[in-house]
């Protein structure tokens, strides 16, 4: 299988009118484990709703290719089939839909995505089969499945649930958004297992965005990113996280003036932005 | 008294003296309900839209002149068998027996083997076999002087249904009982009458259904009741899916009595229909008695379903429990006013209503109107209602898994009633009606 390259340029991302992102470039190949960090209200989530599709983000500027394909054309679910994933850091819960028949339509669409509303779904043996094997990996209660989707989960049945999906759909890249807030350290540990499997299993390329260096302990990355100001002003190796976690964001915002600006107000105004 | 009434009110009582000709051999004290009914009818104005029940829901258009209410109707034909084939056979292989009635005359009975000791007929052989029981429940807890509606159907009502149980008895196997309508059969008055006496258990499925398809059809028209008596310690489970086409009116007075420790799991489907009035009341009559509630509304089109329920707690600790979800597409439209009503005496009463809508197009719309009647000190009372569109937010996290729009939205309307079939622990009926909904959703 030939690696693919997700390839991030020059992008812009508006919500409500207002500017968030500034020119990101980011390009990260397959088999490859990237950290983008940055204080609250930087734009990291922003970054990863905008290549997920929703449509309250607005994209003003700039490309996002995965392989040639230019994800900015493509519907959310579309965007899926390529190969793109998003953890949420906030995963909606969808009451009366179960975990198993929730993944069961999303993983045949994933894998056929050829195929017709109304054909078959993927066999119901071979689905339960490889589910109870994930959830096994994962440490999760056969109960689990005949759940309804993310309703009444804790902060860490979520994040479970949604490296279950990770592990489920073998995507190409997946971007985790703080999949690691809320979680104890055994949570932690037992998540980011669950993403370094798949990853190895898969060649996937890993975005991990997050503002504590704890799941980096877990999920190593290669690459560093450093997100302010809505640009990425800092690149670097796993020596950027040990420096963050000595010194802050201080000296960014000392070194990137103009970027602090833009920053004071996002953060002003970050409440208001969903 | 004397009113001026709409002329499509008017039935001349040389009319009613015809309509009696055509239910011979009924017994005397029966005659004398309709008549006593009949003057009530005469006497009381149309409903309007000055009518509380009648403010939102507008049956202006509604001819009651339209309907040939005085004459028996034709003999269903081999046609009309056919026709409602398919909706028998999906009942008769989910459940033990049943009845099978076009326009409220039978046309299949239920088998008296499987039946044992209950009684599930039609309204004529029951009045020749039972007449003192008959006597004794018939319209003893369905008024028939609340609206022009309630007092037409008990003077004009015919044929029906009655499933009896006595005391003691336990029915194991689910007992199933359609109502259809066809083509050429537009017209159904027939009257339900359900007894579980002390101590007696059964489950009752009753689809009420039309084989007219929509726009060539020519107006329908339900005017029922149902009578539903629960005995001491009695447990009875009771569906009734209305599926009527989108021509017909359906007009439906129904109430429960529940006795002392008794239960009642009454489920109600609203499917079907151009325009539904309900009332569908419940009251705990004894101590301990408890109810519980279900609904499941999906409108498509212009229809409009208006339902107005009832939670009366007569007497101490008695439970009910009401849950209605509705979904609605098109220009379509709900109404729900509920109402738990606690008499002094009924002091650790247990009463809840939600109603939940799902409002899918933007010009469809719900009311609901939860209400509460207490008059003791030491109760539990809770009620809510919400309504709204699909979230959107729900739509993208299952668009981010790949799942298409079209499909994530059918599967979070889907969703949307899991808790009210959760509640139904009459196995078959919740996969009846997540077909049902299923399909009014890809139509709608």
């Amino acid at each position: 299988m030939s690696t693919k390259t997700l390839r991030i340029e020059n992008l812009h991302v508006s919500v409500e009118g207002k500017p968030i992102l500034r020119g990101v470039n980011l390009t990260i190949n397959q088999g490859e484990t990237h950290a983008l960090m940055g204080p609250n209200g930087s734009g990291k989530s922003t970054l990863s709703y905008a290549l997920m599709g929703h449509p309250n983000y607005e994209i003003t500027d700039g490309t996002a290719y995965l392989g040639d394909v230019n994800l900015l054309e493509l519907e959310a679910d579309e965007r899926a089939k390529a190969g793109l994933f998003l953890a949420f850091q906030y995963p909606t819960s969808i009451p009366g839909v179960t975990m198993a028949n929730f993944l069961r339509h999303a993983v045949t669409n994933v894998r056929m995505p050829d195929r017709k509303e109304g054909e078959d779904l993927i066999s119901m043996r071979d689905f339960r089969k490889e589910l109870k094997q994930k959830m096994d990996e994962l440490g999760m209660d056969g109960d689990f499945a005949r759940r309804y989707l993310n309703e009444g989960f804790s902060g860490g049945e979520k994040k479970r649930a949604e490296v279950l999906q990770l592990a489920m759909l073998q995507p190409a890249f997946a971007i985790l958004d703080e999949t690691d807030s809320g979680l104890d350290i055994d949570a932690v540990r037992v998540v980011s297992e669950g993403v370094n499997r798949v990853a190895k299993a898969q060649g996937t390329g890993v975005l991990v965005i997050t503002h504590y260096q704890r799941i980096l302990n877990y999920i190593q990355p290669q690459f560093v990113h450093i997100l302010y100001g809505g640009r990425i002003v800092e690149n670097g190796g796993p020596e950027l996280v040990t420096t963050l976690e000595r010194e802050g964001y201080d000296w960014i915002r000392a070194k990137y003036p103009q970027e602090a600006r833009v920053e004071d107000e996002l953060e002003a105004s970050a409440s208001a932005v969903v | 008294m004397s009113t001026a009434v709409a002329s499509s009110h008017a039935i001349a009582s040389l009319e009613f003296g015809e309509f009696l000709n055509s239910v011979p051999n009924e017994p005397a004290w029966l005659t004398e309900k309709r008549r006593a009914a009949f003057e009530s009818f005469a006497a009381t104005p149309w409903p309007t839209s000055r009518d509380e029940e009648w403010r939102r829901t507008d049956i202006r258009a509604f001819r009651l002149n339209a309907f040939d209410l005085v004459h028996s109707p034709a003999a269903a034909t081999l046609e009309d068998l056919d026709e409602i084939a398919p909706a028998r056979d999906a009942l008769a292989s989910a459940y033990g027996t049943g009845i099978v009635q076009i326009g409220g005359q039978t046309t299949q009975p239920a088998d008296l083997i499987k039946l044992g000791k209950a009684t599930l007929t039609d309204f004529r052989t029951f009045a020749e076999s039972n007449p003192e029981i008959l006597e004794k429940y018939l319209f003893g807890t369905v008024g028939t002087s609340e609206d022009a509606l309630a007092a037409l159907h008990a003077a004009m009502f015919r044929g029906g249904i009655v499933l009896y149980v006595p005391k003691g008895v336990k029915v194991a196997d689910p007992l199933y009982a359609l109502s259809a309508m066809t083509a050429r059969q537009r017209i159904d008055t027939s009257h339900t009458l359900i007894v579980l006496e002390d101590g007696a258990e059964a489950t009752l499925v009753h689809d009420l259904v039309s084989t007219a398809s929509g726009e060539s059809a020519t107006p329908g028209l339900h005017l029922g009741a149902v009578e539903i008596v629960v005995g001491k310690d009695a447990n009875l489970k009771y569906v009734r899916i209305q599926n009527w086409d989108d021509q017909t009116w359906h007009f439906s007075r129904e109430r429960a009595t529940v006795d002392a420790g008794g239960s009642i799991q009454w489920t109600i489907g609203g499917l079907g229909s151009r325009l539904s009035k309900v009332n569908q009341e419940t009251a705990l009559a004894g101590p301990k008695a408890s109810a519980q509630v279900n609904g499941v509304m999906f409108t498509t089109g212009k229809q409009h379903l208006a339902y107005f329920t009832r939670q009366d707690h007569q007497a101490e600790n008695t439970t009910s429990d009401l849950l209605y979800k509705g979904g609605l597409t098109g220009k379509s439209r709900t109404v729900w006013k509920g109402m738990i009503r606690v008499e002094p005496g009924a002091q650790k009463t247990d009463a809840y209503q939600k109603n939940d809508s799902l409002i899918l197009t933007q010009s469809a719309r719900a009311d609901s109107i939860p209400g509460l009647e207490i008059e003791a000190n030491d109760v539990r009372c809770t009620h809510g209602a919400t309504a709204g569109p699909v979230d959107p937010e729900m739509v993208f996290y299952a668009e981010a898994r790949g799942i298409p729009a079209e499909t994530a939205k059918r599967l979070i309307v889907e969703g949307f009633f899991a808790n009210v079939y959760d509640r139904i622990s009459v196995e078959p009926v919740r996969e009846s009606l997540r077909l049902a909904v299923a399909k009014k959703l890809s139509l709608g």
